[in-house]
């Protein structure tokens, strides 16, 4: 389907990218890779007086180094986050999840500051960076903000992004000796997960030091499990499997019912351990 | 195009298959529909227009993408390939042989997307499994041919190219 009409802008940096936007007004949106919203338009599930197109805006792309962190430019498209050496180092668990997002043309363009601003409930980033400690840089009129990714993601399709605020970049610790996963169940490659994990940790002998377990594809936003991660640092496997009953509560949906979920939940986890301590 | 503003209309200049290409579109217009309505290569198929049946598949700038996930207007200064450019200077031969060689197609709708597709996984990779196959062609769908076939024709392709190496990079 054809979107209705819209205004374009293609933005040259940073400050006019924010002045186009306080001039279309808050219903306008950033255009990044446009693999969620053009298709949204499409499909008339999104409506927009103005497109603001940052595909030209200079350093919003790239991944560099400083000091104990790796700093990810918002417009980094998924292909490059695939095969960048940095990311393989430092946040190997962005780079596991890369390849699992859609179709090798959909990551030549998608980014993953669009990925995070749109915050889709089964997407592979959003998971990914709350599992990783990450924090959200995002640039507003009034200068820049930084958002911790725990409390980026509010709900469906809902972030903490205010009104005329840019996502430009994300922040992500080094991973050090902490070994990290993701893990994902899908009827066929590309798709949008049944239930994906991200688990990170320092892994000594049997337990899993300051495990964190991120789920994605059971709830509206990413669900971080405190109790098996609680379970894990123990070095209890079962009970981190028994944990997940509390700390999950999935509704059904297209891809499967509440008790569908939670079985698979516990398969990846059991998946997610075997693999961590395979590294 | 206008080089600070909003605009509806947008003048876009693109590099088609090699050539110059210049038009003034709706800032909503698909870069798969500049393509097939305004420039008038309809090779470039349009199926679902949401991303999702890889139909509408080009390369810009030597990426694949797809045509209905990207604006004309987002495309201008840029270089697009289609299936024709890409049959014309060469590019898809031992593709285009195989697919006909192993009937990879029917009713051929999907095929300019899937032989698009094949070309970049064979770029990245001279041999290809028939797993990383499947796994490189699974945002394309086909509605004939059940894949198999599509698969084979990769494969043979890749053979062939890997043979034509081997024998000292001749091509028969
Ligand atoms: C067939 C198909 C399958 C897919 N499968 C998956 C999948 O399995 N997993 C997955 O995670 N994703 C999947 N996607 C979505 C894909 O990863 C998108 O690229 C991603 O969700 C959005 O990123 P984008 O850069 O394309 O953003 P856009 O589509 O350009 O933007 C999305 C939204 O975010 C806003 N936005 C974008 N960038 C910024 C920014 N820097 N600051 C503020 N707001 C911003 C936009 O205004 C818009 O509202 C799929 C898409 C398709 C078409
Ligand atoms: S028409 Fe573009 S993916 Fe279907
Ligand atoms: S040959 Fe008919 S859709 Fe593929």
């Amino acid at each position: 389907m054809k979107p209705a009409q819209f205004a374009y802008a293609r933005a040259k940096d940073l400050p006019h990218a924010l002045a186009l936007w306080a001039e279309a007004g808050e219903d306008a949106q950033i255009l990044a890779g446009g693999q969620s919203l053009i298709a949204g338009l499409g499909l008339r599930l999104a409506d927009t007086p103005a497109l603001i197109d940052i595909n030209h805006v200079p350093d919003l792309a790239g991944v560099t180094e400083s000091g104990d962190r790796i700093r990810i430019g918002a417009m980094t498209r998924h292909a490059e986050l695939a095969r960048n050496p940095l990311v393989a180092e430092h946040a190997p668990a962005i780079a596991e999840a890369a390849p699992l997002i859609a179709h090798p043309a959909i990551q030549a363009r998608g980014t993953i500051g669009g990925s995070l601003a749109y915050a889709d409930p089964a997407a592979e980033f959003p998971a990914c960076v709350v599992a990783l400690d990450a924090e959200l840089v995002v640039q507003g009129q009034g200068g820049e903000r930084r958002i911790p990714a725990a409390d980026f993601f509010l709900g469906l399709y809902e972030t903490a992004l205010e009104p005329f605020e840019l996502l430009t970049a994300i922040e992500i610790p080094k991973a050090g000796r902490r070994r990290q996963t993701v893990q994902e169940l899908v009827r066929r490659h590309g798709d949008y997960a049944i239930v994906g994990i991200v688990l990170a940790a320092d892994v000594q002998g049997d337990t899993l030091g300051a495990a964190k377990v991120v789920y994605f594809g059971v709830g509206d936003a990413p669900v971080v499990a405190e109790g098996a991660a609680r379970a894990l640092e123990q070095g209890d496997v079962s009970a981190a499997l028994k944990a997940l009953n509390d700390d999950l509560d999935p509704p059904g949906d297209l891809t499967g019912g509440p008790e569908t979920k939670r079985h698979l939940a516990r398969v990846i986890l059991q998946r997610a351990i075997n693999a961590l301590r395979a590294q | 195009m206008s080089e600070n503003g909003f605009a509806h209309e947008v003048d876009v200049t693109v590099i088609v298959n090699g050539e110059r290409v210049s038009r003034r579109v709706d800032a909503r217009r698909h870069l798969v529909d500049f393509l097939r309505l305004d420039v008038g290569l309809t090779g470039t198929h349009t199926g679902c227009e949401h991303g999702v049946c890889g139909a509408c598949t080009v390369q810009v700038n030597g990426d694949v993408v797809r045509g209905c996930l990207m604006l004309a207007a987002q495309a201008d200064g840029a270089e697009v390939w289609t299936v024709e450019g890409l049959s014309d200077n060469g590019s898809l031969d031992a593709l285009q042989k195989a697919f006909v060689e192993r009937n990879a197609l029917q009713c051929g709708f999907c095929t300019p997307g899937m032989l698009i597709t094949a070309a970049d996984l064979l770029a990245r990779d001279a041999k290809p499994s028939r797993e990383e196959i499947r796994e490189h062609i699974s945002g394309n769908y086909c509605r004939c041919t059940g894949y198999e076939a599509i698969v084979d024709a990769v494969e043979m392709a890749a053979g062939t190219r890997a043979g034509a190496t081997q024998a000292g990079g001749g091509s028969q």
